[in-house]
């Protein structure tokens, strides 16, 4: 599992630091260091370029992976260069953010947008592959999930607005639904674009999703 | 009361529709004077579901008024706007007006649209809301509940004969056929050819095919169509001839051609009947059923 994180625009961060002036910055050696979002060198940047703001940045650290319960020790270790900032900035996915404050009680602010939960398929390139919507439905749409794969999520085939295999939003996208025919073909499953899937459970986990496994 | 408009397409007669695209905005005038001048000239008016993702007046309005105005209309709907409960709400409300005839789409996507921000909500697809219909029609919602008063439409769906790759759409058709669409309008066609094969597979299921005629009215507008619009192949032959039509004439040439259109699919009985689509130009509908050399009808 992997975060997938991109830096907020930097005039979002600006507005959101402005009234204060005193800030550590928290980077994660996971997800963020691998999207290049929010590792050493990015946490680096981000300090020079508050320097440029006129802020005072008393210290930053790489958490190993932020939004894990480690993280508590890690921030008591840096406990004398937080204690006299007004906020925490975070180069982590939402995650880390949320664990971050956890155990600092000062504002903690993100440096990050979570875009989604996905895999890199070559440096740089990232795609979702699930929804994480709790039913699925894989097994019968040869491993390609139609709810994420499909811009419109549909459960029983392609729309009418593809187009040599690709989707009618972006030209470069894949139609999920041609990749789901072609895959179920060559393994002889094409019957299985002819089962009808009903209205999908959106209740499956009501929010907020809380579950104890035992 | 059933549907007017089934009672038609199980006549056997090669039957017309239209549509009407509601205004932005409170001003309906344009749309009154287009259902007045159409209604009693096609079998039935279907009313477009903020096309193209562009926040409109609503189809129901549309529908509400050819239907007051003694028109036959067919009722769009898609998936993007409504979940599954305002979905079945606009059916019961739809149906308690005298609107009979549903179109089931899935929608375009919104971000095509002029509310690129907005959620698209696609709750349901356009397979399921054929079945919510089915079932509604035997007094239950979706949730399994009785209903009080129950809803009856002649409900229809959309196909794209020339989509490429092919397969997975008719694999989609046969679905919806399976979902109880009694009807198909299909996206314009202009390759007779290839919609001749396309006929050929889908005469062996119980439904009525109307041909999607879309009018092209430049040159210009029929290589904007073949390039940008999903599904719809202009052969260049038709640009050419467009193009060729003297300076003021291409919308003249348009119209031809969809009459002449029309004419071919009519004489050979490769369906059951056309969808004339003129995109802002419906005032000249009349003109392409007079170049089709269809008479002027009066509904039944």
């Amino acid at each position: 599992m992997k975060s997938i994180t991109k830096q907020k625009p930097f005039d979002e961060i600006k507005q959101q630091l402005d009234r204060f002036d005193r800030v550590y910055i928290i980077g994660c050696g996971t997800c963020a260091t691998m999207t290049k979002t929010g590792g050493k060198e990015e946490v680096l940047d981000m300090k020079k370029r508050l320097e440029e703001l006129d802020k005072l940045v008393t210290g930053w650290t790489v958490i190993p992976t932020a939004c894990d319960e480690m993280t508590e020790v890690a921030i008591r270790e840096v406990d004398g260069a937080i204690r006299n900032v007004n906020c925490i900035l975070v180069t982590a996915c939402a995650l880390g953010v949320h664990r971050v404050s956890l155990y600092i009680e000062k504002p903690v602010i993100p440096a990050l947008d979570t875009l989604f939960i996905g895999i890199e398929d070559s440096p740089g390139y990232f795609h979702e592959v699930c929804a994480q919507c709790g039913q699925c439905i894989m097994g019968e749409t040869a491993s390609i999930c139609p709810l994420t794969a499909c811009h419109k999520g549909l459960l029983n085939g392609p729309c009418g607005g593809t187009n040599n295999g690709k989707c009618e939003v972006d030209k470069e996208k894949d139609c999920a639904w041609t990749l789901i025919y072609q895959r179920l073909r060559d393994q002889g499953r094409l019957d299985l674009m002819r089962k009808y899937h009903p209205p999908k459970n959106y209740q499956v986990m009501p929010r907020p999703k809380i579950i104890k496994l035992t | 009361m059933a549907s007017n408009f089934k009672q038609l397409l199980n006549s056997g007669k090669f039957v017309i529709t239209s549509e009407i695209s509601p205004p932005k905005g409170t001003n309906i005038e344009k749309m009154l004077h287009h259902i007045d001048l159409l209604k009693d000239k096609v079998d039935a008016l279907n009313v477009t579901d903020h096309q193209s993702s562009v926040m409109h007046f609503p189809s129901l309005g549309g529908c509400q008024v050819i239907e007051e105005r003694g028109g036959e209309p067919i009722l769009q709907m898609t998936c993007r706007d409504r979940n599954r409960i305002a979905l079945q709400a606009e059916l019961l409300l739809a149906y308690t007006r005298g609107i009979r005839n549903v179109l089931c789409l899935t929608g375009d996507a919104v971000v095509v649209g002029d509310h690129k921000e907005a959620k698209g909500v696609f709750d349901l697809d356009s397979v399921q809301l054929l079945r919510t219909i089915r079932q509604m029609e035997l007094g239950k919602d979706l949730g399994g509940n009785n209903l009080d008063g129950t809803i009856e439409f002649c409900a229809g769906a959309i196909v794209t004969p020339e989509a490429r790759p092919i397969e997975p759409q008719l694999i989609k058709f046969e679905n919806k056929v399976e979902a109880g669409a009694e009807f198909f309008q299909t996206q314009a066609i202009y390759d007779l050819d290839n919609f001749a094969k396309f006929m050929q597979n889908a005469r062996q299921f119980p439904v009525k095919i109307l041909a999607g005629i879309v009018l092209l009215s430049s040159a210009r507008m029929a290589k904007y169509m073949a390039e940008n619009v999903p599904g719809i192949f202009v052969p260049q032959y038709l640009i050419d001839e467009l193009a060729s039509a003297p300076k003021g004439g291409a919308l003249n040439k348009g119209i031809e051609i969809a009459g002449r259109m029309i004419t071919s699919l009519k004489k050979e009985a490769l369906c059951d009947g056309v969808h004339i689509m003129a995109i802002g130009r419906e005032e000249v509908v009349p003109d392409i059923l007079e170049a089709a050399g269809l008479p002027s009808r009066v509904m039944a």
